[in-house]
């Protein structure tokens, strides 16, 4: 198997994993109708952790990680992040939304907002930050992930690949403790997941705590400390990266592993 | 197999060829007239068949409107002018009627002397209506859109200008307690900015008005919703009724999305009985039933009345509109909205609506048009509407009698230039919504 290569080398030092929880999953379940979507989940995310999750199409990833800032609502189990309980305690949820980023497969910018809004919106009218403290934190934010320039202009007039690192920056606003990435490159050419996926790796550099369901298998052995394998609603496998790719140990990861490198 | 055929003989331009012009049949009027007249055999017979019928409109219209008669008296001195000029049998249009009566087409009974007033009202309507609709007027001049509708009834209805400061007051201060309590919780300053003013109105403006009243008696002559009529009728309860309408569409149409059972089930009861129900039947009940519920003695005017069902008549249909703008929208809007931890009332507000909305244009205009022609059906709970009510009162004047097309063709043009512009306007919104979106 290929080892994957970025062009530049991926800056280690501040990817730490500290002892401090900043997710816990505890025999969560979770059922649309009667079906049961998600089964028995157990999941520790330390701060600093780098999780990919991985699996085949209706294996439930994006329902998981949707469940953790409460888009989607649990059954049975708990969820705590950064030490608050998910329950139907509005306060909890606007708490928790409020530290979680997430960044979807199809951007949802807001269409009839500039680029500088979008990233605007949430600090002001959630957080009450200044209107123009909001503005510089937003030019700061579209900075890093290089396109300033676009700050006046509409979703539309931008790429898929722009727009997809204005959400980054949208969420960063907010300055979240943990980021949530559901196949934020799968509506993406390819010339521009590289985009995407730089501006990701440089995250992980700077000791973010992201969970990112992706195919992308290149970033996860680049990036991820740990990769969870999901299939039929429940977690099958996880383990370092290394590990994962090079020594899988369930039938159904092997499988899916043979499918998705393509040998 | 061979491999010399035409394709892969090989082949070089030496010289670049220069633009020709297009044949005639390409160009101009020509090409106009056949793709758009004489396609084909179908099209050519559908065009000489329309032009048949236009001619024959034409020339059957056209010499009642050439006698036209400008100055008379009466119908028997129009009738008397056309015979004189053209001739036994011919017939000719009597405008001098609308010349005498127009201004009680405009104003109904409204008091002559105190035309000023209505007048005053429709040039401030557009002062209050121009940063609403022109976005790129300074925010300030908002502060005038709000007060407006006091000012218009004020003006209109005349009397002591206590009354209407009261409501101004009422709405100030539920708008305060807004404020206040906003921080603290979404659903408790909405019941403080709803119950604030109705208390105050209920229990403090009574002593208050009559303290104000005899320490400084401001007031205008008053004039009584009887004497209101024609165009400042309909436009009256159509500007009142548009203004009302689309906040209670919107609520209807978020209350029928709503996932609270009681809101749901009131929205769309509400929704399906009004529109299931013909106008008229909610004139009679302004008219008839709703002084049954009222305590007796209160006199709730009738315009107001009236105003309040044509309200909930067309904020039904508008509520469903923009429904179908709500239902247009990517769930992913929602999503990222809630991911960013905007509450419920601030993500239909900064992200929701403004992109609903701005789909249901085109619906919520044709919903405004559509009720301000149905104003005219006012005129069946006794109203005078400038279609049928006032056209009738000047056909009881002897000297009128017998005159019929005039008036609608008056009426009817008036209404039509009024409602082709919002029509246009709507259609300059779109526009520009889509140059600044895209
Ligand atoms: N709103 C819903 N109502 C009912 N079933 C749903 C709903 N959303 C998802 N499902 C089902 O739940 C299962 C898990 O869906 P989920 O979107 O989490 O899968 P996924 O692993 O993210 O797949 P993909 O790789 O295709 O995105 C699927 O079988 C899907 O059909
Ligand atoms: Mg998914």
């Amino acid at each position: 198997m290929t080892e994957p290569h970025f062009e530049r080398d991926i800056d280690r030092s501040h990817m730490q994993v500290s002892d401090e929880i900043a997710i816990q999953i505890n025999q969560m379940n979770k059922w649309y109708g009667q079906f049961h979507v998600l089964r028995d989940i157990d999941l520790t995310v330390n701060r600093g952790e780098r999780i990919v999750i991985a699996g085949p199409s209706g294996s439930g990833k994006s329902t998981l990680i949707r469940c953790i800032n409460r888009l989607e609502e649990h059954q049975s189990g708990q969820i705590i992040v950064d030490g608050t309980e998910l329950t139907s305690d509005l306060k909890n949820i606007d708490k928790v939304r409020s530290e979680v980023g997430m960044v979807f497969q199809h951007f949802n910018l807001f269409p009839h907002l500039t680029i500088l809004e979008n990233c605007t919106l949430a600090p002001i009218w959630v957080r009450k930050v200044p209107k123009k403290e909001a503005e510089e934190t937003a030019m700061h934010f579209l900075e890093k992930v290089k396109i300033p320039e676009q700050a006046h202009k509409y979703p539309g007039m931008l790429s898929g690949g722009q727009q997809q690192r204005v959400a980054i920056a949208r969420s960063l606003c907010m300055r979240p403790r943990i980021m949530l990435f559901d196949e934020p490159t799968s509506a993406l050419d390819p010339e521009m997941i590289k985009e995407v996926l730089d501006t990701m790796i440089e995250l992980a550099e700077e000791g973010m705590t992201m969970l990112c369901v992706t195919h992308e298998m290149g970033f996860a052995q680049a990036v991820a400390n740990r990769v969870i394998f999901m299939d039929q609603g429940q977690i099958v496998e996880q383990n370092n990266p290394h590990d994962f790719f090079h020594n899988p140990q369930s039938e159904r990861t092997k499988l899916f592993l043979s499918q998705i490198l393509g040998h | 197999m061979s491999d010399t055929n035409a394709q892969s003989t090989a082949f070089v331009r030496e010289a670049m060829l220069p633009a020709k012009p297009a044949p005639v049949t390409q160009v101009g009027a020509v090409r106009w007239l056949r793709e758009n007249l004489f396609a084909g055999p179908v099209n050519s017979a559908l065009t000489l068949i329309g032009m048949f019928l236009v001619y024959t409109l034409v020339t059957h219209f056209y010499p009642w409107f050439r006698h036209s008669v400008w100055n008379a008296n009466s119908m028997a001195e129009c009738r008397a002018a056309v015979t004189a000029s053209f001739g036994d049998g011919a017939t000719g249009a009597c405008w001098a009627m609308i010349r005498e009566r127009w201004h009680q087409f405009i104003f109904g009974f409204y008091p002559p002397e105190l035309y000023w007033r209505p007048i005053a009202v429709f040039v401030l309507l557009f002062v209050a209506l121009a940063p609403i609709l022109f976005t790129q007027l300074p925010r300030v001049m908002l502060g005038f859109s709000v007060i407006y509708p006091l000012v218009a009834i004020w003006l209109l209805w005349g009397g002591s200008i206590w009354p209407v400061t009261m409501v101004a007051v009422g709405f100030g201060l539920g708008w305060l307690a807004m404020r206040r309590l906003s921080a603290y919780s979404s659903i408790l300053a909405i019941v403080a900015a709803v119950l604030v003013p109705v208390l105050f109105w209920l229990f403090a403006v009574g002593p208050l008005d009559d303290l104000l009243t005899s320490v400084l008696p401001i007031g205008i002559e008053p004039v009584a919703s009887d004497r209101f009529g024609g165009f400042l009728l309909a436009i009256t309860i159509g500007v009142g009724g548009i203004v009302m309408s689309l906040p209670l569409g919107i609520i209807l149409a978020l209350g029928r999305q709503s996932d609270m059972f009681l809101i749901k089930t009131f929205s769309v009861v509400f929704i399906e009985f009004i529109r299931g129900v013909p106008l008229i039947t909610l004139l009679f009940v302004a008219s008839l039933l709703l002084n049954y519920f009222l305590p007796p003695g209160t006199n709730f005017d009738i315009i107001l009345r009236v105003m309040i069902l044509v309200t909930m008549f067309a904020a039904a249909y508008i509520a469903e509109v923009i429904r179908g703008g709500l239902a247009a929208l990517p769930r992913g809007q929602y999503e990222a909205a809630d991911a960013l931890g905007l509450d419920y009332w601030k993500a239909q507000r900064l992200i929701i609506l403004p992109q609903a909305l701005k789909i249901s244009i085109p619906g919520i205009v044709s919903t405004f048009i559509g009720m301000f022609k149905d104003t005219t059906l006012v005129t069946f709970v006794g109203l005078f509407d400038p279609l049928k009510g006032i056209p009738d009162f000047i056909r009881a004047d002897f000297n009128w009698k017998g005159i019929y097309w005039e008036p609608f063709i008056f009426v009817g043009a008036i209404f039509f230039i009024l409602n082709f512009s919002m029509s246009r306007y709507s259609m300059y919104l779109e526009r520009k919504l889509k140059r600044d979106h895209r």
